[in-house]
């Protein structure tokens, strides 16, 4: 290596360090800004209602959800704390009890949503529906599958 | 390597194989396709839709390599001023930003059935869409700045920064709530997907890869004698 390129090598590792640095402190501000959806946990630790449109994410509690013609009400868990929501609109294929989801729109109360949209979240878990079945017959579901 | 890459060398293994790799990849995508649509099960949730993932995975896996080989190319580039890389890094660029395209517009198609939304500003999609435009940014660069040395330098720089958001692409899924779902085939510990259904998706990998080395042969001879055409005014 002659000295010229040394000294390319040592001004690109320097550079690449600072770059590496500010870009861990531009990272950790946005880390707190860009929540995409927050959870009833979540919710319940800030300390004013926010009033704009948000997003909470979570489960879908098994047996809560009702429907009257478009009209859901159902409630989303994160195993803590549970929001009530209410939806009328169209749901997305996914979106059934016990699957996670994220709803975006008002808070009524602090735990009352009403949803302006549904987005069912899915997991990343990928198996034939036979063996679905097989798991869930055995009571393997959810518990022993790609461990 | 650089011997053989930028000498007569190449040109030849270029003329004698490409051949076979055009063969190689033809056999693969059909089998892969007619195995990922035909043979693999449909999902216990999503059904069909499914299938999708089998073109979504692996042109978003290659998007990523594909860029992350033009940084360190870059990074050559810049430190060691081998012209070899700055032609790899060109010829391969047009091959990635098609396969970042292509990761976008299936994974829209597959997120209104599955979420009910085509797209959504969660960290995944959007590091994702910062991706297509900094390859957007590389490849009109090249087409701009009509000086080679100095196109050679910048673009250099943009796949330098670029590679800064390749992690963040990677790991938005984890370090941020998204709605896009974490990575099903991990390094670490076991896969979360079925065997049958992680045959077709490697097959369609090694498909698409074998896509990507035959584009990169063919771009590259053209780079490299455009080059020397160039250089010879």
């Amino acid at each position: 290596m002659n000295s010229k390129v040394k000294k390319r090598l040592y001004f690109f590792l320097v550079s690449i360090i600072t770059i590496l640095v500010i870009g861990k402190f531009i990272f950790d501000s946005l880390k707190i800004n860009s929540v995409y959806f927050f959870s009833p946990t979540d919710l319940k630790n800030t300390t004013e209602i926010p009033n704009g449109v948000i997003r909470i994410g979570g489960m879908v509690k098994n047996k809560s959800l009702k429907k009257v013609g478009n009209q859901y009400s159902f409630i989303v868990t994160d195993f803590k704390n549970e929001i009530l929501v209410n939806y009328n609109g169209i749901k997305p294929n996914l979106f059934e009890e016990g699957q996670g989801a994220v709803v975006e729109g008002k808070l009524n109360t602090r735990t009352n949503l009403v949803a302006t949209k549904i987005l069912a979240k899915h997991d990343e878990n990928y198996m034939p529906k036979e063996v679905a079945d097989a798991l869930k017959k055995t009571k393997n579901w959810k518990k022993n599958y790609g461990k | 390597m650089l011997h053989f890459l930028s000498s007569k060398n190449f040109k030849d293994f270029h003329d004698d194989y490409l051949y076979w790799i055009k063969i190689f990849f033809l056999t693969l995508v059909i089998f892969g396709l007619i195995i990922s649509l035909f043979v693999s099960p449909a999902d216990y949730l999503q059904g069909d839709t499914v299938r999708i993932m089998y073109v979504h995975v692996p042109s978003s896996w290659l998007a990523l390599q594909i860029f992350a080989v033009m940084g360190i190319c870059g990074f050559i580039t810049l430190v060691f001023k081998t012209r070899v890389f700055t032609l790899i890094a060109k010829s391969i660029a047009p091959i990635g930003f098609t396969f970042s395209l292509i990761s976008l517009f299936t994974g829209s198609i597959w997120g209104q059935p599955t979420w009910g939304t085509f797209w959504t500003w969660d960290a995944r999609l959007t590091s994702m869409l910062v991706l297509v435009i900094f390859y957007i940014i590389y490849i009109s660069s090249w087409k701009i700045i009509s000086k080679f040395n100095l196109a050679e330098k910048l673009t250099s720089i943009v796949s330098l920064i670029g590679l800064a958001n390749l992690p963040i692409i990677k790991f938005s899924v984890e370090w941020w709530n998204t709605l896009h779902q974490p990575a099903t085939i991990k390094f670490t510990e076991s896969s979360t997907i079925h065997p049958t259904m992680l045959t077709p998706l490697l097959i369609m990998f090694i498909a698409f890869l074998s896509f990507s080395i035959i584009i990169f042969l063919i771009r590259f001879k053209l780079e490299s004698l455009n080059l020397k055409i160039n250089s010879k005014r």
